[in-house]
């Protein structure tokens, strides 16, 4: 067993030193503690020792550890390559215990063949992700159908339907977001009539502050930016309840116990967005009118009911339809790309949260992506 | 007699209303492995982390290296810290670290210690707990359990350490990687002169490697002795443990091994 010195005062305090003395040719005493911490300071002095056959006198030594024998080995090693050996002597049987099993546990180095760096390699790399990419896509496609297909046979045997859970999303995804959305589309409909007056009152055009604001909020921003509320709130909660049910391998256990996951996680949570975000959206469009309205009430002195009957008059329900009509997919994107997500998860909490904030950006960069399609669209329909 | 490393004295530890140790006294000894068993909820890893400081206990003293590691400034406790290691169930490795990074961490708080040699330290500590080289390339989810735990080994004595805490070591193993976990408890407590504080559930466990064995029931450590001793105690409990149909089978292999 190694003898250990008496605990007088704490290690970090008094690092024992070890010291290493000349005592005739090439011959040396090696005496103190040798251990993890008083090598550093040892270790030039050892690794400064040169000559045909080096001896080492270790009878002075009080203490040595793993690291201190590895010291050892490796200076016996260098010695070696150089042609050279090293010796030692007085060596307490503990210790040299320890410097043997050190030495049997010396690890092997395995050189590894770095992959080569070049054009080929690059469009190897480009090559995966577009694959990756593409397969990306095409589990999304699945994962819809996969929700269409169970909402038809739900259609057809409603008794297997969940309604408490439908219910209970709702609560989650809808009501607790009043608060935010609504304040969101208030405060988009103040900057709206703030920014629009300052310009269209330097030709005298205050009024068209009405046209701008209602189309603007109807037709885009209330509903686009409440599914990016949305995206943030809620693709990140399915990701991260549906991922920790499948890191815990609740997943397969559902699978066993003959239910299955997609009509019982995926479809009342998809159904519940595909409800409640059109519900969500009105609200941002009449706050967000409220807003504007006060607005142009306090600086353009357009009064509340001069702005409901430019409102009513002139805007045409063709903007408010085209808000409207976006809201069910960026419901389903939503929906799904967190679902996808969440079964994505591996085995590990690092990839529960990898695939959360990735679900997050994916379902915003979807819904803004589907926005600028249906902006096409509706250009070329003359909507 | 040999120096009392760690010394409880009148532990009591509480949780809520439910009290788990009460008037709890245990000394291990330098050098030697002292087995931890006890039923379910009797306190084992209670016991474990609040001599590893984790949980400081409600009532009593707790002595490590003669020092009162309870009521000590800071860096006292940091020092004595660093003179112990604890090898948790599932390993506890970071897991955004590969486990030659895991292995470094410890030793990155040395003064002086440059990267190359870390490096090799921490290869060896991987290789002496019986791990492939190339593991030390792996992140902890690439590795099964066993690998796991003894990455986590490998990390527990990453300073080279005089006391090793280990939590259910061979918890979840197969036989034969059980088997092989306690020859090298043994092995690394013999040549590195180590004390091992072991919890576990695992009778061949106990026979295997342990010097001591502490029973924990009633709220203290009841018995201790050796595993011999622990074949003549009267108490149901442990007589229940100690031949049953499962001991009797550890105690069978053990004799047809010998």
């Amino acid at each position: 067993m190694v003898q250990i010195l008496p605990d007088t005062a704490p290690a970090s305090r008094a690092p024992a030193r070890a010291r290493i003395e000349a005592v005739g040719a090439g011959a040396h005493a090696l005496s103190g503690v040798l251990d993890l911490r008083s090598l550093p300071a040892i270790l030039p002095q050892l690794e400064a020792l040169e000559g045909r056959d080096v001896q080492i006198d270790l009878s002075g030594l009080e203490k040595i550890d793993t690291a201190g024998a590895y010291a050892l080995i490796r200076l016996r090693a260098r010695l070696q390559e150089q042609g050279a050996g090293l010796s030692l002597s007085g060596v307490q049987p503990d210790h040299q215990a320890l410097i043997e099993r050190v030495a049997q546990s010396l690890p092997k180095p395995e050189t590894e063949t770095a992959a080569p760096r070049n054009l080929m390699a690059l469009f190897d790399t480009l090559g995966r992700k577009v694959v990756d990419l593409l397969r990306f896509l095409g589990d999304l496609h699945a994962m819809l159908g996969l929700f269409l297909a169970r909402l038809v046979y739900v259609i057809r045997h409603p008794t297997e339907f969940r309604l408490t859970a439908l219910i209970h999303h709702c609560d989650q995804v809808g009501l607790k977001a009043v608060p935010i959305v609504a304040l969101m589309g208030f405060l988009i409909g103040v900057v709206l009539a703030f920014q629009g007056s300052v310009q269209l009152r330097q030709f005298g055009a205050e009024i068209f502050v009405v046209d701008l604001i209602a189309i603007s909020i109807l037709r885009e921003l209330g509903i686009l930016l409440t599914a990016i509320i949305v995206a943030g709130r809620t693709a990140s909660s399915y990701t991260a309840a549906i991922g920790s049910m499948k890191m815990r391998e609740e997943i397969d256990a559902m699978r066993t116990l003959a239910i299955d996951p997609a009509l019982a996680l995926f479809v009342p949570r998809i159904l519940a967005l595909l409800i409640v975000l059109p519900i969500l959206g009105m609200l941002a469009n009449l706050t967000g009118l409220i807003g504007g309205a006060m607005m142009a009430w306090i600086e353009l002195g357009i009064s509340p009911g001069m702005f409901m009957a430019r409102l009513l008059d002139d805007t045409s329900l063709d903007h408010v339809i085209v808000g409207f009509v976006k809201a069910p997919v960026f419901a389903l994107i939503i929906g799904v790309i967190g679902c996808h997500a969440g079964m994505q998860v591996g085995g590990n909490a690092e990839s529960l949260g990898a695939q959360t904030s990735s679900a997050v950006v994916r379902a915003i960069f979807m819904v803004i992506v589907a926005d600028a399609l249906f902006s096409v669209f509706f250009a070329l329909l003359g909507i | 007699m040999p120096e009392t490393v760690i010394e409880l004295r009148g532990i009591v530890n509480q949780f809520g209303q439910h009290r788990v140790h009460d008037n709890l006294d245990l000394d291990v000894y330098r050098g030697e492995v002292l087995g931890v068993v006890g039923g379910s909820g009797t306190g084992k890893s209670v016991l474990l982390r609040c001599i590893a400081g984790l949980r400081p206990p409600q009532g009593g003293s707790v002595r490590i290296f003669g020092q009162d590691a309870l009521n000590c400034s800071e860096a006292e406790r940091r020092a004595i810290d660093m003179r112990m290691g604890v090898m948790f169930q599932d390993g506890a490795l970071f897991s955004s670290l590969t486990v030659r990074e895991n292995v470094e961490v410890p030793m990155r708080n040395l003064p002086g210690l440059d990267a190359g040699l870390r490096r090799e330290l921490a290869d060896l500590k991987i290789a002496m707990s019986g791990l492939p080289y190339k593991a030390g390339d792996n992140y902890p989810s690439e590795l099964s359990g066993g690998m796991r735990k003894r990455a986590g080994l490998a990390r527990a004595l990453a300073l080279d350490p005089e006391i090793v805490f280990l939590d259910e070591p061979t918890a979840g193993l197969d036989p034969i990687g059980a088997a092989a976990f306690d020859e090298l408890i043994k092995a690394l407590s013999e040549t590195l002169g180590l004390t091992v504080f072991l919890v576990t559930h695992d009778l061949d466990t106990l026979h295997a490697t342990c010097d001591r064995i502490a029973v924990l029931a009633e709220k203290r450590v009841m018995y201790t002795g050796t595993m011999a001793d622990m074949l003549h105690i009267e108490h149901p409990w442990v007589h229940e443990y100690f031949h049953g149909p499962r001991a009797r089978a550890a105690v069978e292999t053990l004799e047809r091994n010998a």
